[in-house]
């Protein structure tokens, strides 16, 4: 690929994979938490940047609103409760390389015996009709598709509200 | 015309192997946690992905699991911190290897 | 969905990460610095300061964090189901009306708890 052929999507694309494992490793490797919190808001903003690559926008902007805008938050409130950057002298335990070598065996694993054989050869989508925000909402309360689920998940949030408040609250 | 499906994969398995290696080796509970977003989010650049490059017809599979993965980690990561928190109160530390009182 | 539709997001992301970087570092490029550790303390006249910097928060902070994300994820329901609010009927009305009233039952419990009080 020259530079000419070289497209928007593909410079997108290489922006968006630097922003998401820059961020990552700084998460992994930053010894103070507040900014490991910031690195995991640039990560998971690459992350949208994928979806918006891959024609889902609508999980783009939810992305950004629930995980930049709120899980983000949730973890800057956490690292200043806790405070746990103050604690800054030893960021990894005794078992750091054998994890690390363990991390890199798992990624050459997916790479070498998922990635290459199974999907290398698909290049393109298979068509380019997408569904659109539309189709999720019907699809979200439709009876055969997902209504069942969407139910449970309300449930979940309400028990995680409860849980969340319940154990981390004050005993006066 | 976006870049062939392995290339997103990659991506997806390289986050993920970062976030595991985070999950194993970080001692702050907090950091822990930020790894657990991290393979989750990789999770998710999958199931994106392959919804992307495998259907025929329009469908919403993917997406809709994917943001079913979204909730889920958003309560997950609530309650976790809840726990943190409650953990730093009764024992004033947030390092994992401190709280092994479950451990024989 | 093409790229460029897109474009004037990410014009408007880098104008304001571009932004951000020039107005927080503006005074630090190229004005004059003459640090000494007198200069740098948090009160240049007065008391030593003691102990860390950074002092345990309220956990009710927390709480908080915790009722806005939890009410922030309904957003991903929220929005497809109101795009087809008009085709879907009485039938979607009253399948969002159940998801919304599991949801007020939390709400109502952590009212009651006391935990939205702020003393």
């Amino acid at each position: 690929m020259t530079f000419n052929e070289l497209s928007w999507e593909a410079l997108a694309f290489g922006a968006f994979t630097i922003l998401t494992l820059g961020g990552a490793l700084g998460v992994v490797f930053n010894r103070n938490l507040v900014r490991g919190a910031v690195w995991l808001v640039v990560s998971l903003f690459g992350v949208a940047g994928f979806f918006v690559l891959l024609s889902a926008p609508f999980l783009a902007a939810v992305q950004v609103l629930v995980y930049i805008g709120a899980i983000g938050i949730l973890f800057t409130f956490a690292v200043m409760l806790t405070r746990s950057m103050t604690n800054l002298s030893e960021r990894f335990n005794k078992q750091a390389w054998l994890s690390a070598l363990a991390a890199v065996t798992l990624f050459l694993l997916i790479l070498l015996a998922v990635i290459a054989p199974i999907f290398g050869e698909i290049a393109a989508p298979s068509s380019e009709v997408v569904a659109t925000t539309e189709d999720l909402g019907v699809a979200l309360v439709s009876g055969d598709k997902f209504v069942l689920p969407f139910e449970v998940a309300s449930l979940l949030l309400t028990a995680a509200m409860i849980g969340a408040i319940v154990i981390a609250r004050e005993e006066d | 015309m976006i870049p062939p499906l392995w290339m997103f994969l990659t991506v997806a398995a390289a986050l993920f192997s970062i976030g595991a290696f985070g999950v194993l080796a970080r001692k702050n509970a907090v950091a822990v946690l930020m790894s657990v977003e991290l393979m989750l989010n990789a999770v998710n650049i999958n199931l994106v992905a392959f919804w992307r490059f495998g259907e025929t017809a329009p469908s919403v599979i993917g997406q809709s699991f994917a943001a079913f993965v979204l909730v889920i980690a958003a309560a997950e990561a609530a309650v976790g911190l809840a726990i943190i928190i409650a953990i730093y109160r009764t024992r004033q530390s947030v390092v994992v290897d401190d709280v092994d009182m479950l451990k024989w | 969905m093409a790229l460029q539709q897109f474009a004037p997001i990410a014009a408007l992301i880098i104008l304001a990460v571009v932004l951000t970087f020039i107005i927080s570092n503006i005074s630090t490029i190229f004005g004059p610095s003459n640090n000494t550790s007198r200069k740098t303390a948090p009160y240049e006249s007065g008391m030593q300061p003691i102990g860390v910097g950074m002092r345990r928060m309220p956990v009710k902070f927390y709480l908080i964090g915790v009722l806005f994300i939890l009410f922030d994820i309904e957003v991903i329901f929220f929005l497809p189901w109101a795009v087809v609010f008009r085709d879907l009927g009485f039938y979607g009305l009253a399948v969002m009306g159940l998801f919304f009233f599991i949801l007020t039952i939390g709400l109502i419990y952590e009212w009651k708890k006391g935990a939205l009080e702020w003393e």
